[in-house]
């Protein structure tokens, strides 16, 4: 019930957003699809018996979710901080940084490479040492979420900055125009729609990051739920919490592409 | 080198444009005249003085509208205005007055998507002349649109410059376009850029389309292809 009424809203305000119902098409058809996949999954492990502690049932898991609500609504809570609070960090930093790149060759010069050592680094290696230095709590997840949402804004954001046609530049310049200017009334702006790219890829990313930072050392969140109940063989309450990550990573997804279309709304749309 | 021993004088609103194959610099000039690029020799002189850096008393229009997508039409042509830190109100009156002389009153609020090129164009001529420059650079401002919106435009243009005295330079490779437009018709050749000749235009104002069948025009014409012809063959 729930599930139409999101379908239908969503819907309503595709249709009044793009003209033609070709995207309420898209949005119930893969609706169907994953409603006709989840059916084929129930019958399946129904038929060959499948042992709910190796490959639970939706109904299981459904059964599993409502039963540990409380507990996963906690968790839940406990993994949306760390993703929030390293996505804002990444944000606050990235950006900033990025102008001082664009800006100054030598910062470009000499933190360009770093920053390509550092995205280079794989973060689940840097994530026990983080746990080895900082503890258990929520801050070294906070890091690992920032540090896999830091480089695809940073890059962003700096391709953006210096995506103004070069003849905007000249009309500017014959102006006269203050770097101050050029800056606020002509790059940035030029820039936003490629920071909102960099934003999304990100976003995706935040919540990989903190269920590393979890799995690594922790005593809450949706990744511990996952270790701790797989090992004690609670296999429909970690696909729970696999589902509610998944909705959340897809949430968050779209509450940034929304953000996108009420801040730039001349941003090409894909 | 881009250009080699160039001198052009040009005058007090007088319409000038610039003609020649791909390579030939007239772009570059344009740059030259506009301060936007300083020449390793020689000497830029405006109203007898030396001239390095841009000045703003110079609006300049290019191939691409490149206006700003996040700006209404008003808000793009007042660009410059806010830039200049000129007064709000005046500027906005005398926006809404180019914007009206353009053929575009009705659409100050709307977004430059919603336009199409020939429009866009307009929009972006109106923020050339916003800050009332006494020289008008245009870099071939009509090469993206369709043969049918180009003349339209050019005639379009003439209409504005006669309201508005400018002196513009008008850059463009369509031989019969600068002819039609222009007092004087410089016509440049390539490796190195160089003036070729220059040829008075002599049709009387306001142009017309049948001017482009007298015998007149078909003698402009020859004097210009003549010397752009000769001299891409001589360099090749």
């Amino acid at each position: 019930m729930t599930v139409d009424t999101a379908t239908a809203v969503l819907g309503a305000v595709d249709e009044k957003l793009e003209p033609g119902n070709g995207m309420v098409k898209s949005v119930i058809g893969s609706t169907l699809t994953l409603l006709a996949l989840v059916v084929l999954w129930e019958v399946l492990v129904r038929h060959f018996q499948i042992p709910g502690w190796l490959l639970p049932s939706p109904s299981a898991i459904i059964a599993a979710m409502i039963e540990w609500r409380g507990e996963l609504v906690q968790h839940t809570l406990v993994t949306l901080y760390e993703t929030l609070v390293g996505f804002a960090l990444a944000i606050a930093v990235s950006i900033p940084l990025a102008v001082a790149v664009v800006y100054s060759p030598l910062l470009q010069n000499t933190i360009y490479p770093i920053l390509l050592t550092m995205q280079s680094t794989p973060k689940v290696a840097i994530a026990p040492l983080l746990a080895l230095w900082i503890g258990f709590g929520a801050a070294p997840k906070i890091i690992v979420v920032f540090l896999v949402c830091f480089f695809p804004i940073v890059v962003a954001t700096a391709s953006g900055l210096t995506a103004v046609p070069a003849s905007l530049i000249d009309l500017i310049r014959s102006l006269s125009a203050s770097a101050m200017q050029t800056f606020i009334k002509i790059r940035f702006p030029t820039a936003m729609p490629h920071i909102f790219v960099g934003l999304k890829i990100a976003i995706t990313f935040a919540v990989i990051g903190a269920v590393i930072g979890e799995f690594v050392g922790s005593e809450n969140g949706l990744g511990y739920l996952i270790l701790i109940s797989t090992s004690q063989s609670r296999t429909p309450l970690a696909f729970g919490a696999l589902v509610l990550l998944t909705v959340m990573s897809i949430v968050l997804y779209y509450a940034v592409a929304l953000l996108e279309r009420l801040v730039v709304p001349w941003a090409p749309r894909n | 080198m881009a250009l080699d021993d160039v001198n052009l004088t040009i005058g007090a609103n007088e319409f000038v444009t610039l003609v020649g194959p791909s390579g030939c610099g007239k772009s570059t000039l344009l740059k030259v005249i506009g301060a936007l690029i300083k020449p390793s020799r020689g000497v830029l002189l405006h109203d007898g003085e030396p001239l390095t850096n841009p000045t703003r008393d110079v609006g300049i229009v290019f191939q691409e509208a490149v206006l700003l997508q996040w700006r209404t039409v008003l808000e793009n042509v007042l660009l410059p205005a806010e830039i200049l830190g000129l007064d709000k109100t005046k500027s906005r009156s005398r926006a809404m007055d180019l914007i009206n002389l353009v053929g575009l009153s009705g659409f100050e609020k709307r977004y430059p998507r919603e336009l199409s090129g020939g429009m866009q164009q307009r929009v972006s001529i109106c923020r050339a002349l916003i800050h009332n420059p006494s020289v008008l650079l245009m870099d071939e401002p009509f090469a993206a649109l369709d043969a049918l919106t180009r003349e339209e435009l050019g005639f379009e243009l003439m209409r504005i410059w006669a309201v508005e005295k400018k002196t513009v330079v008008f850059v463009t490779h369509n031989i019969t376009e600068a002819i039609l437009l222009a007092d004087r018709v410089v016509a440049m050749t390539p490796r190195p850029g160089r003036i070729a000749r220059i040829v008075d235009i002599e049709l009387s104002r306001p142009r017309t389309i049948a001017m482009e069948f007298t015998e007149t025009f078909k003698s402009y014409s020859d004097q210009v292809r003549e010397v752009i012809y000769r001299g891409a063959r001589g360099s090749s």
